[in-house]
């Protein structure tokens, strides 16, 4: 099989470079000066793109690579292939869920007590070496808060789960009603952010959801409200986002995805009240290994013309 | 003496005194909601010193208030309060009271360890997600420009499937228990006693805990047993990969130990929200990405200290009304 051009166009995993290198052969685009000559020159030869949630295969890249048969991403959300594209040519597409469920859900209550409980300011402080006896500053409580999730998929309901045991109360909004589950329904996310004290995005990105959290939906969750932002930076308008925190409209944000990454708005540095990650979502040791093996276990199938573990396309 | 001149019932009998020694805001609170049912006695407010007030002013008081940053209440206090029958304290720690003594004296202590439960837990998971995710490091990360400048942040550790050594199974340990089960850790514990009703595996020793978990969390309270009962043995069973999260008192934990053993890699991380000598903490801390630091904020929340105050004012009725108390601890 090391005859089979698979590309990779940036970094994402070693473990994953090194499986893949062990089976086909790796293209590593990002060690190439001269990108687009380099993919015309190998052309004949890549049948795979190994995409991840900020890298995957748009009509560009999928018009360049005539031999292109799967793009096996290593991420669940593939909003950066162009499914339609992929559908036209017959182009299988594969991702990664159920893996990294548990990981994303535990992030989500990690950045709402963060927030919340003034975790990093609280280390910020403690490092300064200016703790003096009798400082206190009141933080806010997490348990028993109203937690709202936009999207109750997989990652949504772990994160319903994880709440319910600090005994949040759950309501969502989600594309379609899930009268199976006991948590309250919200027709629109303007409503779902009105009732509830920590939203929680953990949608797909698409046409539909690009921006839906907008400048109604921050006012609806309000000065006590907290978004936690563990989708797609594209979910949220971050210049609206930004403008309510200076402006205190909004009391808080956990976010792990921006807009633009690695670009963060840096007038969010001075704020105690968020907590800026770099898209660390899934990244732990054991989940990066188990999504690295499925991305090389659905390439493998599709060579050995197996059925795919986990197709999209 | 500063004298509030409703002392009486209307009936004209003397309302029932409660004995502050120190400031405190809670207190104040307590007061200022209940000052018609109860007379709070001050000693700081007299130009008297405290063991003179207390002679001339208390001798006829059943209850006293305490916080665990008033003074100590030590044998020498109980000894000027010859009729006290109840202590209420509002904190969850109880090492600043002579357990022995109020036992002698057959004085009923009440806490608040059932309101500072959830709070607690909740930081207590919030510092183990911290240290196991990297939370505080990569916030950091990114305020530093980072994230654009060096690439992406080191990976993390997954929290489920890890066992956690619960140490102290009381009402913290409980809510502790309930979250992590959530997100899929195995709990093990070590307690004074096994617990009845409780179906996690039980550690007598608690380096067997130690050796058998991911994850420690410490839970119970600081008494002669339990100082420095997290030695240099207990943390190298724990081993290079193992955490600990510190959320009962900081001298429960051989704070030089932890920190030689956290410098040398011996173990994997640590979120604590305690010390052994607050507010200073060990500035070898301070260089480590795998350490979270918090000024001991646990319980620091508006929902906390309005439950408090609800808590102090219903024991105190319960008390005088000669009804079951709300929060007694087990005192023997």
């Amino acid at each position: 099989m090391d005859s089979i051009g698979v590309l990779m166009p940036v970094p994402m995993s070693p473990y994953l470079e090194q499986e893949l290198e062990k089976r086909f052969n790796l293209l590593k685009l990002w060690t190439v000066p001269q990108k687009s000559q380099f993919l015309k020159d190998n052309s004949g030869s890549i049948r795979a793109v190994v995409g991840n949630a900020g890298n995957g295969a748009d009509a560009e890249l999928i018009e360049t690579l005539p031999k292109l048969e799967i793009v096996a991403s290593f991420s669940v959300g593939i909003d950066k292939v162009d499914l339609n594209k992929c559908r036209e040519k017959g182009i299988r597409v594969t991702n990664t869920p159920d893996v990294l469920t548990d990981d994303v859900a535990d992030l989500a209550i990690g950045l709402a007590l963060a927030v919340l409980r003034r975790l990093c300011e609280s280390d910020r402080y403690v490092r300064s070496g200016l703790w003096k006896k009798g400082d206190y500053k009141l933080t806010t409580k997490f348990t028993g808060k109203t937690v709202g999730i936009l999207g109750l998929g997989r990652i949504g309901k772990a994160v319903a789960k994880r709440a319910e045991a600090f005994s949040c109360p759950i309501s969502y909004h989600s594309r379609t009603e899930k009268p199976e589950l006991k948590y309250k329904y919200y027709p629109s996310v303007v409503e779902l952010a009105s009732n509830c004290d920590i939203l929680v995005v953990v949608c797909a990105l698409t046409e539909e959801t690009r921006h839906v959290i907008n400048r109604e939906v921050i006012d609806a969750l309000g000065p006590k409200g907290v978004l936690i932002n563990i989708g797609r930076g594209p979910h949220v308008d971050e210049p609206e986002l930004v403008s309510a925190l200076l402006e205190g409209r909004l009391g808080g944000a956990g976010l792990d995805v921006y807009e633009n990454e690695p670009e963060v708005p840096e007038q969010l540095f001075e704020l105690e009240n968020v907590v800026l990650l770099p898209h660390v979502g899934s990244d732990t040791v054991q989940t990066d290994t188990a999504m690295a093996d499925l991305v090389i276990g659905n390439l493998e199938a599709h060579f050995s013309n197996k059925p795919l573990l986990t197709p999209v396309v | 003496m500063a004298h509030n001149n409703n002392h009486t019932h209307l009936h004209g009998q003397a309302l029932p005194k409660v004995l502050l020694l120190l400031p405190n805001p809670c207190f104040a609170q307590v007061e200022a909601n209940n000052s018609h049912k109860f007379h709070f006695l001050k000693a700081w407010a007299s130009p008297l010193p405290q063991d003179q007030f207390l002679e001339t002013h208390a001798g006829s008081v059943q209850v006293l208030l305490s916080s665990s940053i008033g003074p100590p209440i030590t044998a020498q206090i109980l000894h000027l309060l010859p009729s006290l029958k109840l202590l209420v304290t509002i904190s969850a720690g109880l090492d600043h009271l002579d357990l022995a003594e109020c036992r002698a004296r057959g004085v009923a202590i009440a806490s608040a360890s059932k309101i500072f439960a959830e709070d607690v837990a909740d930081m207590a998971v919030g510092l183990l997600l911290d240290v196991m995710r990297n939370i505080s490091a990569s916030d950091r990360f990114v305020r530093d420009g980072f994230w654009v400048s060096k690439g992406d942040f080191a990976l993390g550790s997954k929290i489920g499937g890890k066992r956690v050594g619960i140490v102290g199974l009381g009402n913290f340990g409980l809510e502790v228990a309930k979250r992590l089960e959530a997100l899929g850790c195995n709990i093990l514990y070590n307690s004074r006693k096994k617990k009845a009703f409780v179906s996690y595996p039980f550690f007598p020793d608690v380096c067997e805990l130690a050796a058998n978990s991911d994850v420690l969390v410490i839970c119970c309270g600081l008494t002669a047993q339990t100082h420095h009962m997290i030695n240099k043995k207990v943390l190298l069973a724990l081993g290079r990969e193992g955490v600990i999260v510190n959320v009962g008192r900081g001298a429960i934990i051989d704070e030089k130990e932890m920190v030689q053993c956290l410098v040398r890699g011996e173990i994997g991380g640590a979120g604590l929200d305690v010390f052994e000598n607050e507010p200073h903490v060990p500035k070898e801390l301070f260089a480590l990405d795998n350490v979270v630091l918090s000024p001991h904020h646990a319980v620091l929340t508006p929902e906390c200290f309005t439950a408090l105050r609800e808590l102090v004012a219903g024991n105190l009725e319960a008390f005088f009304s000669n009804k079951p108390l709300l929060s007694q601890v087990e005192n023997n």
